[in-house]
């Protein structure tokens, strides 16, 4: 894949070896182009004027939309929620659900694997309900224990959340199967954080069966600050508003006010239309190159790097077989702190993530206080790899030995 | 910055010191009696130390920590637990001091004897990122002062 010539950063930055994919990736120029070309041509506030400039606005704002839905496999776009990424809908669905269908005694499931985003939202929703949070253990090799899973799910369980792709070991879960146990023994809803999901997963939302799925465009070559989440529409229309203000409003009277249709009534104030166009055009680069085509070369690239890793003294790689994996290698070498790690590979201008991955519990389950991870995209090549491999040879050699 | 540029910093900020503090801690465990027992958190990576003193009259008579974290981290609570035993509460004021100034960047500081071993851990300063693991032991150590 020749995809690095489309990504400016890389031209910018001589001698870059960007391997933190997984907490942004870089944007192609088609993206940035299409951001700067909204606001040139475009730009008035969407759903407003009775102009023609804001007709234009809201026209792209639409069909921005539409492409997203399609996209995420969605037949249903007013069905897609824009919002500023995966934190802010699944605290969407926390609050609104959550808040009008949680009560004392009910049961929310959440797994050891989860973000904090799709950790701290239930949490805090269970506290504040007197719910009782329930917290699925991983396999030795940390994927989901499904036999665990399923122990946990009863009656009384009323939301299941879980990640698509695990963020900081790449495990790519079985969704539909969860789904499968889910339905078979409670009428829970299912939510789904696809943050790492969308960018690597061609993904079907009409066929993959959660409730609600939740992703990020930055982490699949989108703007920064523009994201969405996707519910059943039955289920969007029975739930309360999330935030109030205008373009989510229908008639607001002195005592009381009616909501507007959806997606306007969980998009509350001027849209971030310029991203989601952006994000548009993230999702025609991805499809130019194939969605097969991204997750193949990610995972060729992965595999290669686990192997030649696995292969120094004093690595420990965390997480299933690399098949089982999207582009994440998350490891620990020795003593040698991953912030110490990361520092020295940052001397070679190699850029990985240090430290607990926006994921404590599952650290803790680990029994680390940080890992090293380092992930692939499409632009990523044979010489990420060998950056990557020298500077964890030097690391080794700076501190010396590899106690384990 | 040239990638050499890169490299030398990299080799100044590991120096022998650093990992010798880091492989070989000194004052690491709990201390017996302890007047003040703080444990501190660095929220951006989760590592955590704990520092215990113990006081007679205004000098620190006895410190140790405990906990697991980098090599900055490590090593800078070691050579502090080194440095302030025995010293006065406004000592210790003026070493933190002078010790912040240096990792925030004075490089007047790194050459300042009163900081002994401590001028070791001077290149952080060309690593922005890794300041707050070379001040983690300092800021409990000053939350434990402002308890007493």
């Amino acid at each position: 894949m020749k995809a690095k010539a489309d990504f400016p950063i890389f031209a910018n930055n001589p001698g870059l070896h960007y391997l933190d994919s997984a907490a942004t990736s870089q944007k192609p120029k088609a993206v940035i182009d299409a951001v700067v070309d909204f606001y040139e041509n475009s730009n008035a506030n969407p759903h407003r004027g009775a102009y023609a400039l804001s007709v234009e606005a809201t026209d792209r704002y639409d069909a921005a939309r539409k492409r997203v839905a399609q996209f995420v496999g969605l037949s249903d776009p007013d069905a897609l929620i824009f919002t500023r990424g995966t934190t802010e809908s699944i605290n969407l669905v926390a609050t609104a659900w959550g808040r009008a269908n949680v009560e004392s005694g009910d049961e929310i499931v959440i797994t050891a694997l989860e973000h904090h985003a799709n950790f701290v939202p239930w949490q805090q929703l269970a506290i504040q309900k007197q719910a009782r949070l329930r917290i699925c253990d991983l396999t030795p090799d940390h994927r989901i224990d499904l036999d665990c899973l399923s122990s946990l799910i009863s009656a009384k369980t009323k939301i299941v959340a879980i990640n698509h792709v695990s963020n900081a070991l790449g495990t790519i879960n079985p969704v539909e199967e969860i789904v499968h146990i889910t339905r078979g023994k409670s009428d829970a809803i299912v939510v789904c954080d696809g943050a790492q999901g969308v960018p690597h997963l061609r993904v079907g939302f009409d066929d993959l069966g959660v409730d609600f799925y939740a992703f990020s465009g930055h982490k699949m070559c989108g703007p920064m600050g523009i994201g969405g989440l996707i519910g059943r529409r039955a289920m969007l229309d029975a739930m309360p508003p999330y935030q109030m203000g205008g373009d989510m409003i229908e008639f607001v009277y002195d005592e009381s006010t009616t909501w507007n249709v959806l997606p306007h009534k969980f998009e509350a104030g001027t849209p971030n239309a310029a991203n989601a166009v952006g994000l548009a055009a993230a999702a025609d680069y991805l499809d130019g190159i194939g969605m097969d085509e991204v997750l193949r070369h990610e995972r060729s690239l992965m595999s290669e790097a686990h192997r030649r890793l696995a292969e120094i003294e004093g690595v420990r790689i965390y997480g299933p077989d690399p098949s089982m994996r999207s582009g994440v290698v998350s490891f620990t070498m020795g003593d040698v702190h991953p912030h110490d790690l990361a520092t020295i590979l940052d001397g070679d201008g190699v850029c990985i993530r240090a430290g607990h991955h926006c994921a404590q519990p599952l650290m803790r389950r680990l029994d680390v206080p940080a890992t090293a991870r380092a992930s692939f995209y499409v632009y990523n090549d044979q010489d990420d790899i060998d950056a990557l491999v020298d500077g964890v040879h030097k690391a080794k050699e700076i501190f010396g030995h590899a106690a384990v | 910055m040239q990638p050499s540029d890169r490299s030398a910093q990299i080799s100044a900020l590991y120096q022998e010191m650093i990992l010798d503090h880091y492989r070989r801690p000194r004052n690491k465990g709990e201390i017996e009696n302890p007047d003040e027992t703080i444990v501190m958190k660095n929220p951006l990576c989760g590592d955590e130390i704990t520092i215990q003193v113990r006081y007679e009259g205004d000098q620190v008579a006895d410190v140790g920590f405990v906990g697991r974290g980098c090599s900055i981290s490590q090593a800078s609570a070691s050579m502090m637990t080194q440095l302030i035993k025995g010293k006065k509460r406004e000592e210790i004021d003026t070493l933190r001091t002078r010790f912040r100034d240096m990792v925030m960047g004075n490089e007047s500081n790194a050459s300042d004897s009163s900081l002994g071993s401590l001028r070791a851990l001077s290149g952080v300063s060309k690593f922005p990122a890794r300041v707050k693991c070379a001040l983690l032991a300092w800021n409990a150590l000053e939350e434990a002062q402002r308890k007493r």
